[in-house]
This record gives C-alpha cells, structure tokens and sequence, in this order.
C-alpha cells in the first residue's frame, strides 16, 4: 500500500532531452549574461566598496576602512542636502513643463494632416544636437557679454545669481527635451482608438471631457514610461549646468557634487558614496513608478466615479 | 423619440469626392429603418453626418423639425452603437453604462437604478463589475448597447454593430436587437452591408449605391417590387436571375425560350414604353419542376424550358438546382457592382450564364441528368440595361 502512494510525491524526472535543452539553455543566455556582470555589477559593487574606505588619492598612504562615516558625513552635509533640494526642484519643474508642453506637442502632431513628417523632423531638432553644445549657446545667449537673450529681458547677468540661474537651466532642459516626451507621448495618442473619441462624444463629453476622461486613462502607460524615463534623465542632470554655473551660487545638482568630489576633489571614498546615493536615489524613483504602474490598473474605482 | 428628417443632405470630401449625394429621407418616430449598401456605399458616412461625426456639405438634417447641421454630436442627443463597440477599456461595464449619464451630471442614485435596469434588460447584471477586456464578444456587443439605452437618447444610430459576431451569435443577437427595439419603440438608423440583416430587421430599408439612394420601402415590397437592376439583384439570396431577353409583340425571347407575358406585365412593359433590348429578372422562388405540376396549368401561367442540373443542393426544406444557360450574359453597370462586391466578378470561367433555380423537396431531380422547369410568367421583371431601371415597376 504505502509504495503506492509514495508514487505521485517523487519529482517529476526531467527526460535525457529536456535536461540537455535545459543545459543548452544557460549556455546560451551565459556570455550576455557575463557582460552583463562586468559591465553592470562589477563598477556598482566596486563604487559600494569605495565608498566604505577613507580614500583620497592626495593622501593615498591614509587609505582605511570605515565602514558607514562617509556615508554619515555626506548626510550630515549642508552641501549635499543643498545639491539635493536644487535637483529635485529642477526634476520635478522641468518634468512637469515638458509633461505639460510634451502632451501639447504631441496632439500637435497627432492632429496634423498636412507635411506631418516635416513638423515631427522640425520637432526633434533640439533633441538631435548635442547638450554641451545647445548648452554653451544658452550660456552666451544669457551671460553678460554677448548675451542678447538678457538684454532683451534686461537682465544684467543672470547667470550670477541663483534663481535666474536655476530658471535658466531649467529652460535649457526644456528646451531640448520636451521632444523626446512629445515622440513618447505621441506613441501613446496611437493607441486610443478614434473610435473611442467619437464614442465618448456621441455619449455627450466635450473635448476637455474626452482628454481627460478616455484619452488620459488609455494613454496611462505611456505616460506614466515617459515621466519615468524623465525623471530618472533629469535627477542626474549634470551637462547643463556645467556648462552655464559650473554649480557656482548654490546651483550645484547631486552629480555636479560628486564630480567635484571625485574628480575634482580626487575624494574617491566621498564621491564614490555620492553615487551610490544617487543610484539609491534613482532605484527608490523607479521603484515608486513601477510600483504606480502596478497599483494603476486602468479605472479601479467601482461605481463609475473618478 | 424623433422624427429624422434628411432633406437634400450631401457629403462632398476636400478632395472632391462625393460620398453621399442628395439625400432624401424621413424616418419617422420609432421607426427601425436600416441603410444598406455594398461597402463605399455611403452608408457609414450617412450615419456619422447623422450623428454629427462628419459635416454635411449641403442640404438640411432635421430632428423633431429642428435644424441640427451645426450640433455637436453631444447636442443632438443621439445615441450610437460602434462596429468596434468602442467600450472604453479603463472602465467597468457598470462605469462604460453608466459614463453618458455622469457626463449629463444625474445623480448617483438615478445612475444607478438606470444601469441596473440596462443591465438586467440585457442580461449583463452579472458582468457589472468586468472589464471589457473580460468579456466575450456577444456580453462586448450588449455592453455597447447598454450604453446606449441608459439615457434614452432621442434616436439610436448603429453602425454594423454584429459583423465582428460569428454567423451564431449574429442570427440570435439579431433577433434581441429587433425585440429591443419594439420594446423602447425608439428611432432607430441601422447600418449594415448584409442584406439577410435588413430584410429580417428593419421597417424600412434604404439601399445606396455610390452614395445614392436607390429605392425605399418596406423589405417585402423591395424584394417584390425593386426599383432597379441594383436593388434586385442586391436584396434577396440567393439573389436573383438575370437572363439578357428581347422584347416581340407581347412576348419575351430569352435564352429559356420565348415566354408569353401575362397581361399585367405586359401593360407595365407597355406603359413605360420599354427599348427592345432588355435584361429579364427571374427569382429562384419562381421555377418549379414541371413534373409536380398541372401540365394544363404550367402551360397557361408560365413557360417551359429544359436544362442539364449541373448542381443540385437539397436544403432539407427546398431543393436549389444550378442550371447552366448557354449564351450571352446580362451586363450592365450595376450587375458589374454587384458582381465586384459580392467577389464573384473574379470567379467567372463558366462560359454562359448560371440560374439558379428554388424547387419543391419532392422534385426528382438529378445531378447531371436533364430535367424540365417551369417558371412564372407573372413573375417576370424587366429591366432596361442602359440605366437599369425596373420596366415592370408598379409601385
């Protein structure tokens, strides 16, 4: 009796074939897969360890394990909380006006019946030329010598004091990548059905009423793709304003910090813990998104209200 | 509840062409009136201008004797039902039912008792709270005609709301659509390219032909009595026979030989002072096997013919038996539309012209073998082939 029951409990016993194929398997993901531990893992796990160390390479000799301190002096540091606020402000004001304006262009281009190609080409123009560059030719168009944006406005070198400046790199990111949401957001306009816009107006809704009741909703996904890709490009925001302050009157962001930390400074344990921060940072937004996209399927809401 | 007025509407696209031209038609209140045509008909464009979709180029749209040219689809309170069904995806089924009304602000309580009673109408009170991603597509189908029916618009407008149904599913969803109908005796404007469809639903079918009107009626008397070589050869299936006939004195020769026309035949033929040439129309229904008949009989009302059954399908109820008639074929215009969208136009090779014949299930007939058919004199038309007009029209 009992040698009948234990049958069904044995594992099931994976054929000579299955095991090969199996076998055959991680040999093939294998080489993608060490390129991805060298590339990848190795530079992020190599970074966590240096930051643990007193490491200046002025004072090679007092090189020394010490566990969490940098990360304690770091935190503990007007600096970096000050890089940290003029990051986030710059993200999330320059996210939400390339949202607003993306979404704007896009409907542009989606509703555009005549040289469609020709507006999309014009569109993506400032996301084709390089940042250093555009940024250098907001840095002459508002400094004070040749800079005939300021005069225009009158401003007498705006790039010298705080907000003007933080205005100014952020009018810079802008500038050069609302397209880039504008194509993303334009994906997404592809997948709401125009049948489901005549729908909602046969049932009654205004233009206001379909974007935001059928056309927001569908589009959901793509949006919430686009404002992650951002997001997490415009946290790390360093070219613009290298380029136009050089960090000068408090307009430093978190990778302009660790620049000057590491490279600068040639602090490798200090810099090297700015980054991880940065990248704990940057996981902790696109955990949060991910997590949006999973508590976001579409209309949860029972009861037909929003 | 409305009356729908068309008054000379026409729809010119900027590039010239014209999808829908001079359109007269009245629908009256709580009428279910279908519009059918072969696909580029108009058919869709006629409804969208209905509903304020598209712009109307020219002419009048009246509903309850009130101009609505310049509504916005929102205003006319109309209410449509999409092919796709157009079910937004985000939303339950209890929050798509009830999404027309939260837009008119009714409140909660009202919403509510509406979807529900929807719901229960269409048997959907268990699939309240799905997402139309969940549904199958027949529970898809009634969801959008929930929708519909919740705000009891003034008219309802579909656009071939069954054709992504299997064949099934259509014939049952056909007969609930006709029930509802009756019950909320609302106006109702159904478009489809299926002529089973509008014989079987509507009061009234409207056929279009490259964005004309062709002929209104009731189903029976289109089939009965069709305007043109158009709407005769579009309404009915199998569809009618068309055989190229000259016309002598009181007699039709075709290639089923000479018939004698019946007397009040004749008079229309007469009165409408018919060319020699014409094209004869003879329904499957009207041939019969001359065996099952009384000889004296067969004689007096019809003619007689003899023909090898090519192909004979027994149907259970009748027998259609294919004949294969040598000579010329009709040809004129709307047979060629005709042909071109029923996609028999490419399958031709059979030299002559095919008749397909409706016979009683106790006929004898065989396969290959010669059999004698009669058909009715009385129940000839005849159709002139320059502008295939219907000489023996009587309405």
């Amino acid at each position: 009796m009992s040698h009948v029951l234990d049958r069904p409990s044995t594992k099931p016993v994976l054929s000579e074939g299955k095991r090969a194929e199996r076998r055959l398997g991680w040999l093939l993901c294998a080489p993608a897969a060490i390129v991805m531990l060298a590339v990848t893992a190795w530079p992020i796990i190599y970074s966590v360890w240096l930051s643990l160390q007193r490491y200046d390479l002025r004072f090679p000799d007092d090189r020394q394990f010490v566990g969490l301190a940098n990360y304690a002096a770091v935190l503990s540091n007007g600096y970096w909380w000050t890089a940290f606020g003029v990051t986030t402000v710059i993200t999330v004001v320059s996210v939400v006006i390339e949202l607003v304006l993306g979404m704007l262009l896009a409907l542009a281009m989606h509703r555009t019946l005549v040289g469609r190609g020709l507006v999309r080409t014009v569109t993506l123009i400032p996301y084709g030329i390089v940042t250093v560059v555009a940024a250098f030719s907001w840095f002459y168009a508002w400094n004070s010598d040749t800079g005939y944006l300021a005069a225009l406005f009158g401003a007498e070198a705006p790039l010298t004091q705080r907000i003007p400046s933080l205005l100014i790199i952020i009018l810079a990111e802008v500038w050069k990548t609302t397209p880039f949401m504008a194509l993303l957001l334009m994906a997404g306009l592809a997948l709401v059905p125009d049948d489901l816009l005549r729908a909602a107006s046969m049932d009654g809704a205004n233009a206001w009423q379909r974007f935001t009741r059928v056309m927001l909703p569908v589009m959901k996904p793509a949006i919430l793709v686009a404002l992650l890709f951002r997001t997490l490009d415009a946290f790390r925001i360093f070219d613009n304003i290298f380029i136009l302050t050089k960090g000068a009157n408090d307009t430093s962001s978190v990778s302009m910090q660790t620049y000057n930390n590491l490279i600068r400074g040639l602090n490798l344990g200090i810099g090297s813990t700015m980054s991880v921060l940065i990248f704990v940072a940057v996981a902790i937004i696109a955990f949060v998104f991910v997590k949006l996209f999973g508590a976001s399927a579409p209309g949860n809401d029972p009861g037909g209200k929003r | 509840m409305a009356e729908i007025v068309l008054d000379k509407v026409s729809k010119r696209y900027p590039d010239g062409a014209l999808a829908v031209s001079e359109a007269d038609i009245t629908i009256a209140d709580g009428e279910f009136i279908i519009l059918v045509g072969p696909s580029g008909c108009g058919k869709s464009t006629m409804l969208n201008m209905i509903a304020g979709l598209e712009d109307i180029s020219a002419g009048e749209l009246r509903i309850d004797g009130e101009r609505v040219n310049e509504k916005a689809p929102k205003d006319r309170d109309i209410a449509m039902v999409f092919q796709s069904y157009a079910l937004y995806p985000h939303m339950s089924v209890r929050e798509n039912m009830a999404f027309p009304l939260r837009l008119a602000k009714v409140d909660d309580a009202t919403v509510r008792r509406k979807v529900d009673e929807a719901a229960r109408i269409l048997d959907l009170t268990q699939h309240l709270d799905r997402k139309p991603a969940n549904l199958s597509g027949g529970q898809r189908q009634r969801v959008a005609m929930g929708r519909a029916i919740v705000r009891n618009p003034k008219a309802f407008l579909m656009d071939e709301p069954l054709s992504n149904l299997d064949a099934k599913l259509r014939v049952q969803m056909r007969t609930s659509v006709s029930k509802l109908q009756k019950q909320l005796a609302t106006t109702t404007v159904y478009v489809t390219h299926d002529q089973t469809e509008a014989m079987t639903l509507g009061d009234r079918v409207v056929v279009l032909r490259s964005g004309k009107v062709q002929q209104i009626g009731s189903p029976q008397f289109l089939y009965d009595n069709p305007a043109n070589l158009f709407v005769a050869g579009f309404i009915g299936s199998p569809s009618m026979n068309f055989l190229p006939g000259t016309l002598g004195e009181g007699e039709l020769m075709t290639a089923l030989g000479p018939v004698t026309l019946s007397d009040r035949v004749r008079r229309l033929v007469e009165a409408a002072g018919a060319p020699r040439e014409v094209i004869a129309g003879i329904r499957p229904e009207h041939f019969e096997d001359v065996a099952l008949m009384d000889a004296d009989h067969a004689a007096r009302s019809g003619s007689t013919f003899t023909a090898t059954v090519d192909v004979l399908e027994s149907m259970g109820s009748d027998k259609y038996a294919y004949f294969t008639v040598e000579g010329e074929t009709a040809a004129s215009a709307e047979l060629d539309e005709l042909a071109a969208d029923s996609g028999t136009a490419d399958t031709g090779a059979t030299p002559g012209s095919q008749l397909v014949t409706r016979l009683s299930v106790t006929s004898h007939a065989r396969e290959g073998e010669p059999l004698d058919v009669w058909f009715d004199a009385d129940k000839v038309q005849v159709f002139d082939p320059s502008t295939g007009r219907n000489l023996t029209y009587a309405g």
